[in-house]
């Protein structure tokens, strides 16, 4: 075996096991949420993850920026297939191992570089946008210099690559057409012949130098790519699929009736119940109402979070954001995978049971941007991906009302009024009928 | 409600009338309009009347879910007392929780948001509507995200506009985009927090920029956004503000 195939094959595989362990951490992360039973309605879900993960319905609802994702996407998608020649050329030692398709496999160069051309335009155009256009979305105060240094990194990678690859191909063409031994007449290079002209005047010695250095440019900047992935908003590439796959299926009106508190309110209501009788040893430990914490969350909401690409594009709808609140719907998805991240580490270093007495709420999220929200689902109907960001608000005003009675003066008053005379205002049950009678 | 089932009669639908629309001065108007709808349509309602009680809806909003499910659970042992299979709202937050919360809590009933109701009487030929006193008139409809985005009702409020032989004008955010009035989430019974502007001037301004001369809504909180909205605008002699019930109501000169 030659010695680059050895060294392949190592790369391969501690990039993999580095990749599988993140992911581990990522899964067990999302795990610390509480149970949620989403395995129901199998068809619909795979229809809408057909719909929206795969066919991209949500991202052409703002066209151009959903048609140069769309591009970007379809790329990524098709050019792994050229990695995965990619792969097998470096561990067996050939080259251009799919190379015995002929015909087909011409027009699968073709099609791989017509991508990586569209790629490649489409990241600067993303580039331009975030940078020098500096689309009022992908500003914001939760957008500090690490989520604005994470989306330049991810496009400014996906050029690099793309290039290597182009220019990978020019150099070979090149070599073909001087007849170099190993590089055999393939493929017709529809986009990088362009760059042939460049490297008319090089040697076959540093030509092979340039060819090598690019692909293996190329396949280390995947598996650098492959393992930045778990620290970035990038992630969603990933998540996408399930998060969209065991989205809420229910009316995006519909919020769920909390268990814990079902309980209690039928024991009040069940007239055999008696007032004097002992509590019930509790079952377990005594549950939470609301969230104050990530752990409180489902693991469909942690998922949310590590699934958000921080696009922005919940928070640009948000009628409390653009009304100059502090509410940003997609601050609540970045705070929640920050905290989950930090409780993972603190987990890592201090075992199952660790506590640094910090919390989603108020730690991250404040309660005037919880009470800033109208539950309009404007952000969940925006969201590409079907994240649930009015849940994770809701969750934690239950903690907010329910556990610590923090409600502002005004609904403290709607709460009385509602539980005195069944109205949030102060008229009395009795008058209800009145307006039959006015004119 | 308990007048007829003393009489032993069950009535074909249930008239949710809702919080605002007993007690709002300009909600009462939306259900005594959409009561004339339904006593010239000869439709065999009732109302629990002074039975009746919050949905619970601003309660579970704010985060008081304890609140919430007393009031359902309450309201959940009249209906079911009376036996009670359909249920027609004017309010879309009545609407949501009677539809998709109560069903969980033991509360299963059809229910109808009045714009759907009215749609229906239409299509089975119950209801006519001719247009003339719209005739010409530039009528916007602003969406309530609670019929809306929460539960995908469109078509039917605008099916109902173009019966009335008007031209509807769509604003800038419609539909599964349409900006939320402001009141929702129990933001209707709270000060705003701070921010630059209110969502209701938000939102009004977009309305007018469409120059309508009547702004549609089917939910009494919006109406209650908008009205004030389109008065702080300065603008409530060139632009009404009227419920669905209330154009067709209007329309039939009832």
């Amino acid at each position: 075996m030659e010695i680059s195939s050895i060294i392949f094959i190592v790369l391969l595989i501690v990039a993999g096991g580095l990749f599988a362990k993140n992911l581990k951490t990522i899964i067990r992360n999302i795990k610390l949420g509480k149970d949620l039973d989403r395995n129901d309605r199998k068809n619909e879900r795979f229809s809408l993850m057909a719909r929206v993960a795969l066919g991209q319905s949500k991202m052409v609802v703002r066209p151009f920026a959903g048609f140069l994702h769309i591009i970007v996407y379809a790329g990524f998608i098709i050019i792994n297939i050229e990695v995965l020649e990619i792969v097998l050329d470096g561990m067996l030692g050939t080259h251009r191992l799919f190379a015995f398709m002929g015909g087909f496999y011409h027009f699968l160069i073709a099609a791989f570089e017509g991508l990586a051309l569209l790629v490649l335009v489409a990241c600067v155009i993303f580039l331009v946008r975030r940078n020098v256009l500096r689309i009022k979305r992908f500003f914001g105060k939760e957008m500090t210099t690490w989520p604005k240094t994470d989306a330049n990194l991810i496009l400014i990678t996906e050029i690099l690559l793309m290039s290597a690859f182009l220019i990978m191909n020019a150099a070979d063409a090149q070599l073909q057409v001087l007849g170099s031994e190993h590089y055999t007449n393939v493929g017709s290079f529809p986009i990088s012949r362009q760059l042939m002209g460049a490297f008319a005047g090089m040697s076959e010695s540093s030509l092979i130098m340039l060819e090598r250095g690019a692909w293996w440019f190329h396949i280390i900047g995947i598996f650098a790519f492959l393992n930045y992935l778990p620290y970035s908003k990038h992630f969603h590439i990933l998540l996408a699929f399930p998060n969209v796959f065991y989205a809420k299926l229910t009316p995006k009106g519909q919020l769920d009736n909390l268990a814990s508190v079902k309980k209690e309110v039928e024991m009040m209501f069940d007239p055999s119940a008696d007032p004097y009788a002992a509590p019930a040893e509790p079952e377990g430990e005594p549950q939470r109402f609301g969230a104050k914490d990530v752990t409180d969350l489902t693991w469909k909401q942690l998922m949310d979070a590590y699934t958000c690409t921080e696009c922005g594009r919940c928070t640009d709808v948000c009628p409390a954001n653009i009304t100059g609140k502090v509410l940003s719907p997609r601050k609540i998805m970045m705070d929640t995978r920050d905290r989950l991240e930090e409780v993972g580490k603190g987990i890592d270093k201090n075992g199952k049971d660790f506590n640094d007495n910090k919390s989603l709420l108020r730690d991250y999220i404040s309660e005037e941007e919880l009470l800033a929200c109208t539950s309009c689902n404007a952000c969940v109907q925006a969201c590409p991906v079907n994240i649930d960001q009015l849940s994770i608000i809701v969750d934690l005003r239950r903690f907010l009302i329910m556990e610590e009675s923090k409600a502002p003066a005004e609904w403290t008053g709607i709460f009385t009024n509602i539980e005195n005379n069944g109205a949030p205002w102060q008229f009395a049950q009795a008058d209800r009928l009145n307006w039959k009678n006015e004119n | 409600m308990a007048e007829m089932m003393a009489s032993g009669q069950q009535p074909d639908v249930l008239f949710w009338v809702g919080c605002a629309g007993s007690f709002d001065d300009r909600a009462k108007k939306i259900t005594r309009a959409f009561v004339k709808i339904l006593n010239n349509v000869g439709i065999n309602f009732a109302v629990l009347g002074t039975e009746e009680s919050c949905t619970g809806d601003p309660a579970k909003r704010a985060g008081n879910e304890f609140l919430f499910q007393m009031q359902a659970m309450g309201n959940i042992q009249v209906l079911n007392a009376y036996e009670v299979k359909s249920i027609v709202t004017t309010c879309p937050h009545c609407f949501n929780t009677l539809k998709n919360e109560y069903p969980e809590l033991g509360g299963n009933y059809e229910v109808k948001h009045h714009s759907q109701f009215l749609q229906e009487l239409i299509n089975e030929g119950k209801l006519t509507v001719e247009g003339g006193v719209f005739k010409g008139k530039k009528i916007t409809f602003h969406d309530p995200c609670y019929l809306g985005r929460a539960n995908d009702v469109y078509e039917a409020p605008r099916n109902l506009i173009e019966k009335l032989d008007a031209e509807l004008v769509e604003m800038k955010r419609c539909k599964s985009n349409g900006l939320c009035c402001g009141a929702g989430g129990a933001q209707m019974f709270k000060e705003a927090e701070k921010g630059n502007k209110e969502v209701n001037i938000e939102r009004t301004e977009e309305a007018l920029e469409i120059q309508p001369n009547i702004i549609a809504t089917g939910c009494p909180f919006c109406m209650t956004m908008m009205t004030d909205g389109v008065k702080l605008k300065e603008k409530s002699t060139e632009v009404q503000v009227f419920d669905l019930a209330e154009l067709i109501a209007q329309a039939k000169d009832l």
